[in-house]
């Protein structure tokens, strides 16, 4: 019941995050649509999760609003409305039609197939030794994933710093 | 009312002041203690990072860079990548990647135990608070030198 009451909130400032003319209460309502989500992960009992989705909607909140605050980005309204509203219907019934096929597959909410989790689940502290079952699988029954994920996030950084670096700059 | 010193109103500075530790503070328990309680490197190293940004917000970025420089910010994120690899290494020793190369030592509950796990949590934490840092401060300073321009 909690959950509903925040997706619908979550879609609430989705909305408004698109349809406000400022631009600085469109990053604001973007940071509600991610404290909506942090409340959910925290309704559905993944504290670790909510910390970093909390913690990172308010670094990137800072960054749009330092990065944006000043430009305003102009929108085409004009012009072929028609192809582009027509396209958008378009993919937006793709997707339904796939996710519908895809979605049947999956078990449903809140009864998991606990075949692979139930071995990290049970023998996650006598294995590892953490108490938090989380960073026992992310970090050791799992930790080839998190070297993909922070081999990712180094070379994204390194791209930002190459793009925008001081020397060598044309101008 | 315009001030010359950079940064925002003396309220902010004075409330930064009180604060800045202690979110500091705040991002060093959260890594390490994330493999007891919920948290771990990658909350924890945002946490540090934004306490960066934070006083860059409130002073200036000519007090923040002196305090974190871009040449460390990048080198302490390159030396978090190395040491979270070095780790995966060094499991070679006990039979394959990533193995918990000392795990009998401390009990559960305990804050030295779990093996290789709390070494990763500041491993990562060193990489991605460093590393969303140089983004941050890229950022500034790309945005100042296309203003003068």
């Amino acid at each position: 019941m909690e959950l509903h009451i925040l997706l619908l909130f979550m879609i609430f400032a989705a909305v408004v995050a698109v349809e406000v003319k400022d631009l600085l209460s469109s990053v604001i309502a973007v940071g509600a649509v991610g404290l909506g989500l942090s409340l959910a992960f925290l309704i559905l009992k993944a504290p670790d999760l909510a910390i970093t989705q909390l913690v990172v909607e308010i670094l990137c909140l800072i960054i749009l609003i330092r990065a944006t605050i000043k430009k305003d980005l102009p929108l085409i309204r004009d012009g072929r409305w028609f192809f582009n509203t027509a396209s958008t219907l378009l993919f937006i019934a793709c997707f339904l039609a796939f996710a519908y096929f895809a979605l049947k597959e999956l078990p449903n909410f809140g009864q998991p197939i606990m075949r692979v989790a139930k071995e990290y689940i049970e023998g996650g502290l006598k294995k590892t030794g953490a108490t938090n079952i989380v960073a026992s699988i992310i970090l050791d029954f799992r930790g080839y994933d998190t070297l993909g994920e922070a081999t990712i996030l180094f070379t994204a950084v390194m791209g930002v710093l190459a793009v925008m670096r001081k020397v060598g700059r044309i101008r | 009312m315009k001030n010359k010193e950079p940064g925002m109103t003396l309220i902010v500075k004075t409330i930064t002041r009180l604060t800045v530790g202690l979110i500091l503070l705040y991002g060093i328990y959260i890594v390490l203690h994330g493999h007891l309680s919920p948290g771990g490197g990658f909350a924890g190293g945002v946490i540090i990072a934004l306490s960066f940004i934070h006083l860059m917000l409130a002073f200036g970025k000519d007090l923040a860079l002196r305090k974190l420089g871009q040449l460390a910010a990048s080198i302490l994120e390159s030396l978090g990548a190395l040491m979270f690899l070095s780790i995966a290494l060094l499991g070679f020793t006990g039979g394959y990647f990533f193995f918990n190369f000392f795990l009998q030592k401390g009990r559960p509950f305990e804050l030295f135990s779990a093996g290789i796990i709390p070494l990763c949590n500041i491993a990562i934490c060193l990489e991605v608070g460093a590393g969303l840092f140089a983004i941050f401060t890229v950022l500034i300073l790309f945005k100042k030198s296309e203003n003068k321009e």
